[in-house]
């Protein structure tokens, strides 16, 4: 009996986690649209509903009756696999994530994280790296040449930004001396991480960017080369549920970046206010995500590739050794 | 042990949700066929020669560095958790360990493996 009742607890966390993420993905798309439209100066989508609310509920009953095509030079197995596999990914990814303290419900201790893992961090990377797959089977399996190319760039981009964001996350262990989330969030009771480790935020900032393929990285999607990269063949839901997956992944690292070094869901009040003080600061990063995509052009290729080998990832390793040798001295 | 079986369940629901989502639009989009809807779009143009050509060796070469630097990376955490403890000690090594991958990387960058143009 209390077996069952710890399982359905489980269960119900799980449920809830997935369908308010899949809500707040939603409106973050419409976020975006809104935010995007006043940056340059014009309102946005505003026709459905009001002040456009209802316009992610019309996309998606509009994207569910399109045409769903599969085309003749495309492997079909995989061409139908990929897009599931980057939503796949994208929505496993927060259940390593603490939204929350550990809150008293019904008479019991329940932890606001679905899965309160040792290994969370390893999670989060090995599970990120998997996302990859969906993006380049996408490209490959729909047999056209800007899908291939797309594919191809986002391959070498994201691996290559992996090396700087496993490198700028080891900080954060050494000052918290865990991978578990929870215990990283509670380590930072005193001082935010932001504040004592301020270079690995803004390095995990700018690989996070390039991991979820954002402007100024946006190079496998680049509309005006690529003419859309590798989902140029997806149309109808599948085109969209790589929209999903996309934004669910933003949504993630934002989360990611949250509980690593903006203290989780840490703030003044009460415990049960955790989740919205998380949720808030949660928006703040997407609205920088937002912000910087309506400000700053696309960057060249080769440029992105150079960036990342001889810039990044030199500065991280040295950032590593520096905190290493701050917390050895005792400073940290 | 719980943890890992809320892990398994959240695989489920999401796979779920991604077969789900999938599905659905599968049975219920509209669906009228013809061979230049299902040809590869480019833009109207016909298309020439074979997709999945030969690529430049310079995407292979980013996969193998990947590898090398992902797995060094990956050696570094087991140290990071235990850092604190290991105090000095640690520390030492761990700049032994830093400084044989930094020479891999300077030697790479003058063999040119970083260029791209």
């Amino acid at each position: 009996m209390e077996q069952l009742i710890t399982l359905s607890i489980m269960v119900v966390k799980n449920i809830v986690v997935v369908l308010v993420l899949m809500g707040f993905v939603a409106y973050t798309t419409l976020l975006e649209r809104k935010l995007l439209g006043r940056l340059q100066v014009r309102p946005g989508p505003n026709r459905v509903g009001p002040f456009g609310l209802l316009q992610p509920i019309a996309d998606g009953v509009k994207s569910f009756f399109k045409e769903d095509i599969i085309p003749d030079e495309a492997d079909k197995t995989l061409y139908v696999l990929a897009p599931g596999i980057s939503l796949f990914t994208a929505l496993s990814l927060f259940a390593v994530i603490p939204f929350g303290p550990t809150v008293e419900f019904l008479g019991r201790q329940v932890k606001l994280v679905v899965a309160d893992l040792d290994t969370g961090l390893l999670y989060l990377l090995a599970l990120a790296t998997l996302g990859e797959y969906g993006v380049v089977l996408g490209g490959w399996s729909s047999g056209n040449k800007y899908g291939v190319l797309g594919a191809l760039r986002a391959a070498a981009q994201m691996i290559s930004y992996e090396c700087a964001l496993g490198l700028a996350v080891i900080g954060t262990i050494i000052i918290a001396g865990s991978i578990n989330l929870s215990e990283i969030v509670n380590a930072q009771a005193g001082l935010w991480f932001i504040v004592k480790y301020p270079f690995g935020f803004i390095f995990y900032l700018v690989a996070g960017l390039a991991e979820i393929n954002r402007t100024p990285f946006d190079m496998p999607e680049s509309e005006s080369e690529l003419a859309c990269g590798f989902n140029i063949e997806y149309s109808s839901m599948k085109f969209a549920t790589f929209m999903i997956a996309e934004y669910a992944h933003m949504f993630t690292v934002a989360a990611i970046v949250t509980t690593l070094f903006l203290g989780g869901w840490m703030g003044p009040g009460p415990a049960y206010l955790g989740p919205l003080w998380f949720i808030i600061k949660v928006f703040v990063i997407i609205f920088f995500f937002i912000w910087e995509r309506g400000t700053y052009p696309r960057a060249r290729y080769d440029q992105i590739m150079q960036f990342g080998w001889k810039f990044l990832l030199p500065l991280t390793l040295l950032n590593v050794v520096v905190t290493a040798a701050l917390v050895a001295m005792g400073v940290l | 042990m719980l943890e890992y079986v809320a892990i398994f369940v959240m695989f489920c629901l999401a796979g779920i949700i991604a077969a789900a989502i999938i599905g659905f639009s599968h049975v219920l989009g509209h669906r009228t066929k013809s061979k230049t809807k299902l040809a590869p779009y480019e833009c109207g143009m016909t298309t020439t020669g074979p997709t999945r050509r030969r690529m430049t060796i310079r995407y292979y070469i980013v996969a193998m560095l990947f590898l090398v630097f992902d797995i060094e990376i990956i050696f570094l955490y087991p140290w990071a958790v235990v850092s604190r403890r290991l105090g000095l000690f640690g520390f030492i090594e761990m700049l032994i360990f830093v400084f044989i991958l930094f020479i891999g990387y300077i030697y790479i960058w003058k063999k040119g493996a970083l260029e791209w143009e």
